[in-house]
């Protein structure tokens, strides 16, 4: 470590959180944004689909990151958000007449309510079993939704054609509405999850992951951080299940509350870096890279994402993103700040 | 002859040097006290020695046998025992549990439970109540024994006094040439100056992770001492 | 009336498999403060290495456990040693998160080898014989013995922990790692042993699971959820609150059925739901001092 102290003079110095990086990445950002808005206008039918599905994973990513590598609630159980929100798209149309686009935001204001309750079971549950305690709810609601006649029981529902006729009248439009819905809920989220990030409550929520006894020492009122990003959570990760059920048309509980959404996402997670905004979209770009190639493989596409899972836990715990950041000082978002001095030699 | 022998020993905890260049070494039956102010790195370095923080050292031999690179569990069984700082009982043990776990390593000698009870009446009659629930003095007393179960050539104490009355220090410290008349090595790890420089046959000071001063209580003056100690001068 | 004693008897006889899933979930927790996710997932392969045990020494599946039992604290020893080790320390995510791995692997490894055909051990015709207490309400002889070895468990791993050299180990290191290296404990060995046993454990509930019930290998994590709920309901740390956690799910999980087949996995999560609410800490909590 340099010291200045002695022979320097400290003439000023500014607390900076934009990098180098950041500002090119914003360009490259910027040329990307418009690239993605124009897909429906080149693309083929089957990549704007998949683009669909590309921007609902990362979203769900971005959500299940917040959680546990900023909130360090560990959640096994999101799956709960992605069926309710599903859900909830199925009823506030069909019973209640919205439309299908604006059912999206609805349904995930609604369950930000619901996840109060839920928030007050599983709170009470510490740490790891925090974890399985949020499973158990997740199952609830796959088994009792399964009871509920009105929604289709256990083979579920579909969603009739007159509310997705309603969006647009052609499938060429209504794929592009669905489309530029997905890029909308992927870039705000990151945008959402950016600024909370760098707002007061952002480093209040740094502080508790990397000291849960030291913030609380600072007056830093852990469980009421830790709800709101558990609520915010919940309304994230439903709006993104609404979305994802309008474009599979089809719900059923099976489908809804599958643990495989939050295996998806986890793995996603950690093998690119968890707690950071960065890594949940390299995790995204190698989790669709490597399926492509893979799916014919099935199970062994899942061996292969558990054990890389496991191997980057242990010998790489911040993810191909923390190692990158750490070779090169690599940061498109920065979050946290870095205090600039200019020296006076 | 050295019972250990240290020389230019450095300890990190992770990024952080605790230890710079430590050389020490402790004869046969001889008790030695390490001082200095708080984080001038006597726990790091007592610490070091039973294998709990990792170190380096060009010379780290104890009975001739080198303790670079064991781990803590293996160096108990070569006959060095710790007494560490804030008693550290096991609370779902019992007192006697706690002693018992003392011995895991089954290594051969004296100390025997009787013995203990014998050196600290008072535990025997509380035997059966969780090691936690005692005075922080019978607690002290508890973690003495316990470690004198292991059976030690050697033992370390750190900062025996810390958090009790001074009548009971007395108590606690006067245990202790009933064991060095065993012919049990001690390093004496303490932040009480006065107690330190009663029973040590030599003083080293610590300051900033570095040894400052050494030598015997009585060649050595109060200013020379509190230099050491501080790093400043009283002049 | 009878119907409903009949209901709640099977329940507790259930309980008894629940217990056992559950006290090696307690044991991992209670030594290593590690929630295993793979628990469910173990249980399913040592009902799956029975399998291949009987079928190539003929064996049934109580003799089985004398090649499955060994084969399953081996594999906890390594799986501790080898991994879990590693993930020791002040932060949930890495337990977590690689126990949550291994579990999608194990059971993808299992579905590869296997398939996701259900399967079942036969253990002969004690597997259907049963005492009549009265009419109408009879104790199966296979749900007994599976109830009887729970609480033959508990009692053992109760002596074990409270009088053996290895159980005062288990508690020093659960209570304070380092220090527990100044008394000459290898703690990564205890750690290794603990999880040894806690498989040793799951071998026999898997087989009594697998003689009980069709298994296959996706049915790890629901098997995990009932050790969890059952270990969450008796209380964090009590070996014979698992047992009464595991009866309350398992005659939860019966009058469930009774009222509606669909209701039977439900109303045991439900049962878990109210006892958070009621008694976040379970029925019987440890204290310090037990």
């Amino acid at each position: 470590m340099t010291d200045y102290s002695e022979n320097t003079n400290v003439t000023s110095y500014k607390v900076v959180r934009s990098t180098p990086a950041s500002r090119i990445g914003s360009v490259i950002g910027f040329i990307l944004f418009i690239i993605l808005v124009s897909l429906p206008n080149w693309g083929d039918r089957a990549t704007i689909r998949l683009f669909v599905e590309i921007f609902y994973i990362l979203s769900l990513a971005q959500m299940w990151n917040l959680l546990a590598g900023y909130g360090g609630l560990v959640s096994v159980g999101q799956q709960a958000f992605i069926g309710l929100g599903g859900y909830m798209l199925f009823i506030i149309t069909i019973n209640f007449g919205f439309g299908a686009i604006w059912a999206i935001p609805l349904s995930g204001i609604i369950c930000a309510f619901i996840s109060l309750p839920i928030a007050f079971l599983v709170f009470r549950l510490r740490g790891h079993y925090f974890a399985i305690g949020t499973w158990v709810v997740a199952e609830v609601f796959l088994l009792g939704f399964a009871q509920i006649p009105s929604l289709g029981g256990g083979s579920g529902k579909s969603l009739p054609i007159a509310i997705v006729k309603a969006i647009s009248d052609t499938r060429a439009g209504r794929d592009a509405a669905i489309y530029w819905t997905a890029l909308f809920v992927v870039v705000s989220t990151i945008a959402i999850v950016y600024l909370l990030l760098r707002s007061r409550h952002g480093l209040a929520l740094t502080a508790i992951r990397d000291s849960e006894e030291a913030s609380n020492s600072l007056g830093v009122d852990n469980f009421k951080a830790k709800l709101l990003v558990y609520i915010f959570a919940a309304f994230g990760t439903a709006a993104i299940g609404a979305l994802i059920f309008l474009t599979k048309l089809r719900i059923s509980p099976s489908a809804a509350f599958d643990i495989n959404w939050t295996t998806t996402v986890i793995f996603i997670v950690v093998i690119g870096g968890i707690g950071t905004i960065e890594g949940p979209i390299l995790g995204t770009i190698i989790y669709f890279l490597l399926r492509e190639p893979l799916s014919d493989f099935g199970t062994w596409y899942l061996i292969l994402l558990g054990a890389t899972a496991v191997i980057v836990m242990l010998k790489a715990p911040q993810g191909i993103w923390g190692i990158i950041t750490h070779r090169f000082d690599l940061r498109f978002f920065p979050v946290q700040r870095r205090l600039h001095l200019k020296l006076d030699e | 002859m050295s019972v250990l022998e240290i020389e230019n020993m450095t300890a990190f905890y992770s990024d952080f040097q605790a230890l710079f260049g430590v050389s020490l070494n402790i004869k046969k039956g001889e008790t030695v006290a390490a001082i200095g102010a708080n984080g001038a790195g006597k726990s790091t370095f007592l610490r070091s020695i039973t294998g709990l923080v990792k170190n380096n050292a060009d010379t780290f031999l104890y009975n001739g046998e080198t303790l670079t690179g064991k781990v803590a569990s293996d160096i108990v069984g070569l006959g060095i025992a710790m007494v560490p700082e804030g008693r550290k009982l096991f609370p779902s043990l019992s007192v006697e549990e706690n002693l018992i776990i003392g011995a895991y390593q089954q290594r051969p000698g004296n100390w025997t439970l009787d013995r203990v009870y014998q050196m600290f009446p008072k535990l025997e009659q509380r035997k059966d109540i969780a090691g936690t629930a005692l005075s922080g003095g019978e607690q002290q007393m508890v973690a003495i024994g316990r470690a004198l179960m292991s059976n030690p050539d050697m033992l370390l104490c750190d900062e025996l006094s810390l958090g009790l009355a001074p009548i009971i220090i007395k108590d606690i410290y006067s245990a202790l040439p009933s064991i060095k008349a065993e012919g049990v090595s001690l390093l004496v790890v303490e932040q009480d100056i006065n107690q330190a420089l009663e029973i040590a046959d030599r003083i080293y000071c610590f300051q900033e992770g570095r040894i400052s001063l050494t030598g015997k209580p009585e060649d050595l003056t109060k200013d020379q001492i509190a230099t050491a100690y501080f790093g400043i001068s009283y002049d | 009336m009878i119907e409903w004693a009949n209901t709640i008897v099977q329940g507790i006889l259930t309980g008894g498999l629940y217990a056992m899933f559950a006290s090696g979930l307690a044991i991992i927790f209670g030594v290593m403060r590690l929630v295993n996710i793979t628990h469910g997932d173990l249980i399913v392969l040592a009902a799956f290495i029975a399998m291949v045990v009987i079928e190539t020494t003929g064996f049934n599946p109580f003799l089985s456990l004398i090649i499955v039992l060994p084969i399953m604290f081996v594999i906890g020893y390594m799986l501790q040693r080898g991994i879990l080790n590693y993930t020791l320390g002040d932060d949930l995510l890495p337990p977590l998160l690689v126990t949550f791995g291994l579990s999608i692997v194990i059971q993808n490894v299992l579905l590869e080898v296997f398939s996701a055909d259900s399967q079942r051990l036969k253990a002969g015709a004690i597997e259907t014989s049963s005492i009549q207490l009265v009419d109408g309400l009879s104790i199966g002889i296979f749900p007994l013995i599976t109830l009887v070895t729970a609480i033959a468990m508990i009692v053992g791993l109760q002596q074990l922990f409270n009088l053996t050299r290895l159980g005062r180990a288990f508690r020093a290191t659960s209570d304070d790692a380092t220090t527990a290296q100044l008394m000459g404990i290898n703690h990564r060995h205890i750690f290794g042993l603990a999880m040894g046993l806690a498989l040793g454990l799951v071998a026999i509930a898997g087989v009594l699971m697998a003689v009980r019930s069709n298994f296959d290998p996706s049915i790890g994590p629901t098997k995990l959820l009932y050790a969890f709920e059952a270990v969450i309901i008796g209380g964090l740390g009590s070996l014979w609150g698992t047992l009464v956690g595991g009866i309350i799910l398992g005659v939860a999980q019966n009058i469930g059925a009774k009222i509606d087949p669909g209701w039977q996995i439900l109303a045991g999560h439900i049962a878990f739901l109210i006892v958070l609410v009621f008694k976040p800490n379970g029925l019987f909590p440890r204290t310090r001092d037990d």
